[in-house]
């Protein structure tokens, strides 16, 4: 028998086991064994010192969605452990896999409101894939093999393991095995050919079929063929928010994002399909609006990991249980090729109206001076960078700029808090994107208000010299609320505006470099002067506040009612 | 709506928090438990959870999904009562000197098919087993001697079903297992 190490030795190498070699965290009295074994191993387990919890934990999240990896966080007990809610309920939400280490206090002191306890099992039971407390030693290591296993495989997620201190410090045997199986759980699961048999046949006698996208195509590895199939059926592609960039943007069958602020093309003619193909989605209420007027005239196949997906929002006709890649991979030679020409022009004919009626105004605005709109700056910025940049964005206007503005001709490339809508979840998650692809041009957009929310994090950038594009488009004002305020609130603005420091001069106290765009002819030039710079930039841009995102269908109404500003619908020409 | 009452019956590895795990999932949806019983089952270290809950199917379908999806639990069904064979338990504490004056013992014994399992000169304890309306038949008829003490057990049920889902399934995870270790080999 080897020698014995101690459970926060063995925690370490369990995690070295698990090939993870990136950690992202903040000490504390509960987990300073650990902290203490991680100084032994600084030189293959890197440690990152976020500013506070909650910024951990997004970049980790950051750093899984663009590493492909499971994203590992460390924290204390108590208030270290509630600081990460946030994130494991966006991770739980998006599907992002992480392994989310929590120090808790000795076992005998477990229920008895010792310092620093919190029942951080009872918190994020709710919240999480799995959560596990681990309070012997010799516990440790088939923990974490389960964890990495659960976080990673089938729909991916947060698991929290809550290591009591006293297991920490005892001795144990190390050994360690991965975790390949588990009886009560199938990541895997069989496909019933007999489903896919079915759904071929719906495409193959659908006249008016569309793919929707979501993030579970990436997920599960399965651009190539998602674009194999549109490609041989002739189906056009929409895409949900965490879909964006499971098909390049310049691809003749995308036809554009889904949703509330989605384009018009595949939101009116979700209501047209008689076949809605739906991929690695859940039918979120931010893509279907009110369920009642959803895709009235179309079957719809759903192919998901997640069984309780299905029928929950939207009925199936045929559902398919099992991992995307493989579902397309046994579908695509049951499909039959076919052309449809008008239908797929359908759409373009729709987004066209989109681009004369919205986008233009957003990115040729008619005066060559003055404050800018976020259309406009997204737009440039992503060419600046030849579509290549990862996006990330934070939440609010700036988002559904930065999603819809920003081209992709790299698969996976899209990086944003959905489900949850996390503010304060952006510059965490680009510093942790950047970390995890660090040959990659990282770019984040950013909302005055949610820049403020994890500002401290600057210090990550600083310290780890992580050089991430920092977009502020600032209006000084919570700029999505204001919109809700002056649509259906009669403009008042209530606890919107925002009195805001100096940015450029905060950044350059963490000595990021930076510059104000004050005026619309400074743009252009900031822009180079931000894409030629090696290493962090922000780029502080005065935007508009008046401006708005459109299109919109507001909430409660169905897909296709959309407005194009704050009057007019849009009404279709066919 | 459809609202009638189901059963759930739901299959877990037998860990600490499954209880928790299990009726979030109700709480979260705003569903009263009617009732619930957790033993052990016929096979060895898998746990039962008997579940009543008056719902509509849709809502019901997609709570025993939920449930399902959760790591621990093997498998978890949805049950109307003609697929089940089910019965709970109740107890009343009765005094027993209006019932000996009123002379009505035998006759509640034999109507209700009850049991007595104690009696004193100041109480006599009743035993029913059926399902709730039997009970709470018994629990009408004992209302004018006055019930000092009445409770009933949760439901516990097993199906009518010719296949053990349960057994299958883990027959199902076996081969499973088998496949996973070959394919690692
Ligand atoms: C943590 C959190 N708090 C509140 C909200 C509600 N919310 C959504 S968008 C928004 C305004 C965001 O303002 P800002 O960051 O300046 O972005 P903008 O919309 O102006 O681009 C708010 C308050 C949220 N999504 N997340
Ligand atoms: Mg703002």
């Amino acid at each position: 028998m080897s020698e014995k190490i101690t459970g926060a030795e063995a925690l370490i190498r369990a995690l070295i086991d698990e090939g993870v070699d990136t950690v992202f965290g903040y000490p504390g009295g509960s987990i300073m064994p650990v902290y203490d074994k991680l100084y032994d191993y600084t030189d293959r387990l890197h440690h990152h010192l976020a500013r506070h919890e909650q910024g951990a934990i997004h970049a980790a999240q950051g750093y899984a969605r663009a590493s492909h990896r499971t994203g590992v966080v460390i924290a204390t007990s108590g208030p270290g452990a509630t600081n990460l809610v946030t994130g494991i309920s966006d991770a739980m939400m998006d599907s992002t896999p992480l392994v989310v280490i929590t120090g808790q206090v000795a076992t005998g002191f477990l229920g008895k409101d010792a310092f620093q306890e919190t029942d951080v099992i009872g918190v994020t039971l709710p919240i999480t894939k799995w959560a596990v407390q681990i309070r012997r030693p010799e516990d440790v290591a088939p923990a974490v093999a389960r964890a990495f296993y659960i976080a990673s495989s089938g729909r991916p997620g947060p698991v929290v393991l809550d290591f009591a201190k006293d297991a920490q410090t005892s001795l144990t045997d190390y050994c360690f095995e991965p975790c390949k199986f588990i009886r009560s759980y199938d990541p895997d699961p069989i496909i019933d050919e007999a489903k896919v048999a079915e759904a071929a046949s719906l495409i193959n006698s659908a006249q008016r079929p569309m793919i929707l996208s979501g993030h579970g195509v990436m997920l599960s590895h399965a651009e190539k063929e998602l674009v194999e199939l549109a490609e041989k059926a002739h189906i056009p592609v929409a895409c949900t928010m965490l879909g964006l960039s499971s098909i390049p943007t310049a691809h003749p069958l995308y036809k554009g994002m889904l949703g509330m602020h989605g384009n018009i093309g595949p939101n009116v003619n979700t209501n047209r399909a008689d076949l809605i193909v739906a991929v690695g989605m859940r039918f979120d209420d931010r893509v279907t609006g009110d369920v009642k007027k959803y895709a009235p005239n179309a079957k719809i196949v759903h192919i998901d990991i997640d069984a309780s997906e299905f029928d929950k929002t939207v009925r199936t006709d045929t559902h398919i249980h099992g991992d995307a890649k493989k579902v397309l991979l046994a579908l695509i030679p049951q499909v039959n090729p076919a052309i449809r020409h008008e239908w797929a022009a359908s759409f373009d004919r729709h987004n066209a109206a989109e681009r004369e009626l919205v986008i233009k105004r957003e990115i040729e605005p008619d005066s060559p001076t003055g404050p800018m709109l976020m259309g406009e700056v997204v737009s440039k910025v992503s060419e600046a960078f030849g579509h290549k940049a990862i996006t990330v964005t934070d939440v609010g206007q700036n988002q559904m700029f930065g999603v819809r503005y920003s081209g992709f001709t790299e698969t996976d490339s899209c990086i944003t808090s959905g489900g949850l809508g996390t503010m304060g979840f952006g510059l965490p998650a680009a510093i942790g994107a950047k970390i995890g692809a660090p040959k990659r041009q990282v770019v984040l957009y950013v909302g005055d208000g949610g820049l403020q929310m994890t500002l401290q994090e600057l210090g990550m950038i600083m310290e780890y010299n992580v050089g991430v594009k920092i977009v502020l488009l600032n209006n000084n004002f919570l700029g999505n609320v204001r919109q809700w305020q002056y649509l259906f609130f009669n403009g008042r603005y209530s606890a919107t505006p925002m009195l805001n420091p100096d940015f450029v001069a905060v950044a350059a106290a963490y000595g990021i470099k930076g510059e104000d765009v004050a005026d619309r002819t400074e743009l252009a030039g900031a822009i180079s002067r931000m894409a030629a710079h090696d290493g962090a930039y922000l780029l502080n841009v005065n935007i508009d506040p008046t401006d708005m995102v459109f299109p919109m269908t507001p909430g409660g109404a169905g897909v296709d009612e959309i407005l194009l500003n704050e009057k007019d619908h849009y009404i279709p020409k066919d | 709506m459809d609202d009638q009452l189901y059963t759930i019956t739901v299959f877990t590895e037998n860990q600490v928090g499954l209880l928790n795990q299990i009726s979030i999932i109700f709480t979260r949806r705003c569903l009263n438990i009617e009732s619930m019983t957790v033993s052990a089952c016929s096979i060895h270290g898998v746990h039962k959870f008997t579940i009543t809950c008056r719902s509509n199917r849709t809502m019901m379908e997609h709570v025993v999904k939920q449930i399902e999806r959760r790591i621990d639990v093997l498998r978890a069904f949805l049950h109307t009562d003609d697929e089940l064979v089910y019965q709970e338990v109740a107890l009343y504490k009765v005094p027993t000197n209006r019932l000996l004056q009123e002379g009505h013992l035998e006759g509640i014994i034999r109507r209700n098919g009850a049991r007595v399992l104690e009696i004193t000169d100041e109480y006599t304890i009743f035993e029913k087993t059926g399902h709730k309306s039997e009970t709470e038949r018994l629990f009408e008829e004992l209302k004018e001697f006055g019930i000092r003490q009445f409770v009933r057990s949760g439901r516990v049920a097993v199906t009518k079903n010719k296949t053990e889902f349960v057994d299958l399934f883990l027959k199902e995870q076996q081969a499973r297992k088998q496949r996973v270790e070959s394919k690692s080999e």
